[in-house]
């Protein structure tokens, strides 16, 4: 009897508090203090904190975009003198170039009347020189005629055999020719 | 003795509505699952897709949830 | 030199977290001399008087009001002291508060358009409360005031009433065609309108026992496997346990104000553009 008083004294206090949730006596206080809370909170975040973060995150993407432009002219400005210098390179290398055809073609033409003058001069010095190599071939000729008509003259004369002048003579002529 | 054969029932209730959970449980693998092949398919379109995939989330999870209540309203309430 | 000092400084509060773990963990043994398991899960979420004993009045100084203070505090550090520098390159709590300035303006535009923008303020401020109790219920010894019914209830209903009367006021009657789904087959269309109705009225049902019912299950749930830890044979596995819904809650936290935010958001798109 005792246990089951105390058991069921037990019950009740454990089962009074139940769900908080649903303990109706203490809504009003928190709807109300929920209701201040809330207003509390906007008018912090709507008067203070928005506006703020809003104006440093709308300076941040302007200072962005200044930057961005500010990297987009030197950007351009850099494209700018590259351009330049390209031009530049490529007028000293259009000048450089001509120069230097000018100098060959010059140096060509100097070439060109040297090498027409040497063989002129290649021209004559073989001719003088044929010239020259023919009279000695002729004279070779003549000498070997007459060294083969003296020698066979003398062969004769020493082989006894009188023979006239004119025989050996036409003999070798033959001979040589042949 | 009579409360007592009350609050076996709602006990035996409460736990019987638990296992409303667990289809809240397989409601939401679902919707990830099918959210992520859908993603893992076209990843470029996942990213914009994320909210919808939250409020199909809460859809489903709110009817897990209900049970729960349930099963806490029998245990607390009744 | 600089490098180490920044680091000594991000371990400080390891060390201090460490120690107020520790504490806790002696005093919690030192208790437990004698104790048997005993299960009070909703305990935690009773609204008590904040200075002594007695009933619960309206304008009471209760500990919901002390907790929803804090949250009050914690977003005025964070949003308005946090903010204060307006440093072109923010330091660590200004860029939290950016984040969340940035994370919930695009929802709100991307789910409401353009001319839901100027809706903005209300919807940062129902999220950055909800955040703030969620997180700080996460405290051990805190109160969630998240947890309760009559808040989130009071917050669904005066998000489902501005709702209603901002699509009235903008729309007229026209209103009601988020009700008349023009785009399905004629004799389905008023099936489809009765359950429209119905589901247009429980929104703010689910709406709110969707934060409270996630807020509550998870506290209580810890608070069960924390009364497991009184068995020393358990208590690893208890202590392993409340570590990891311990983890789940602090995603729960964000994602149910995410989702309160958001459905807020979808009702508002509702409101402003009724035709589907």
């Amino acid at each position: 009897m005792a246990t089951e008083t105390t058991d069921a004294a037990h019950g009740a206090e454990a089962a009074s508090p139940g769900m908080p949730q649903l303990d109706f006596s203490t809504f009003p206080n928190q709807i109300f203090w929920l209701v201040v809370t809330l207003v509390v909170i906007y008018l912090v975040l709507s008067k203070v904190a928005l506006p703020r973060i809003a104006s440093v995150l709308a300076e941040r993407q302007g200072t962005i975009t200044n930057d961005v432009a500010a990297a987009e002219e030197l950007k351009q400005k850099a494209a700018d003198a590259e351009a330049a210098y390209e031009k530049a390179l490529a007028d000293a290398r259009a000048e450089a170039s001509r120069i230097a055809g000018e100098a060959k073609a010059e140096m060509q033409a100097e070439v060109d009347a040297a090498m027409v003058k040497a063989d002129a001069e290649i021209a004559a010095q073989t001719a003088e020189s044929e010239v020259r190599i023919n009279e000695i071939k002729a004279g070779a000729a003549e000498a070997v005629k007459e060294v083969a008509r003296d020698t066979a003259k003398e062969v004769v004369a020493a082989l006894g055999i009188d023979i006239d002048d004119k025989a050996v003579e036409a003999a070798v002529a033959t001979q040589v020719k042949g | 003795m009579e409360g007592d054969v009350v609050q076996m029932g709602a006990y035996i209730g409460a736990g019987l509505a638990c296992t409303g959970m667990g289809g809240a449980a397989v409601g939401v693998g679902h919707v990830v699952g099918n959210f992520l092949s859908g993603a893992l398919r076209n990843p470029s379109a996942a990213g914009g897709q994320t909210a919808t995939m939250f409020i199909g989330i809460a859809f489903s999870e709110a009817l897990g949830i209900f049970s729960f209540l349930v099963a806490l309203l029998l245990m607390f309430a009744v | 030199m600089a490098e180490q000092n920044d680091q000594s400084a991000s371990r400080a509060p390891a060390f201090i977290i460490f120690g107020l773990v520790a504490v806790a963990f002696i005093f919690g043994w030192i208790n437990s001399k004698g104790a048997e398991l005993s299960f009070h899960p909703m305990d935690q979420f009773e609204v008590k008087r904040f200075f002594g004993k007695g009933d619960v009045g309206t304008f009471t100084i209760t500990n919901a009001t002390f907790w929803m203070a804090l949250s009050v505090a914690g977003i005025a550090l964070l949003l308005v002291a946090g903010t204060r520098g307006r440093a072109l390159v923010p330091s660590r709590f200004q860029s939290i508060a950016e984040l969340a300035y940035g994370f919930i303006y695009k929802m709100v535009e991307d789910v409401t358009g353009k001319d839901g923008v100027k809706y903005f303020p209300y919807i940062m401020t129902l999220f950055m409360f909800i955040v703030f109790s969620n997180f700080l219920g996460l405290l051990p010894l805190s109160f969630t005031s998240t947890s309760h019914i009559a808040v989130t209830a009071v917050m669904a209903m005066a998000v489902f009433l501005a709702v209603t009367i901002l699509g009235f006021v903008k729309n007229g009657l026209g209103f009601l065609s988020v009700f008349w789904i023009s785009s399905a087959p004629l004799v389905l269309r008023p099936i489809l309108a009765l359950i429209e109705v119905i589901s247009y009225f429980v929104r703010p049902v689910s709406h709110s026992i969707r934060l409270a019912g996630n807020m509550m299950a998870g506290h209580a749930v810890i608070k069960v496997f924390a009364a497991f830890a009184a068995i020393a044979a358990i208590s690893p596995l208890s202590i392993v346990a409340i570590t990891a819904i311990y983890a789940l809650e602090v995603l729960v936290s964000f994602i149910q104000a995410y989702v309160f935010a958001i459905l807020t958001c979808v009702y508002l798109k509702d409101a402003l553009h009724p035709h589907h």
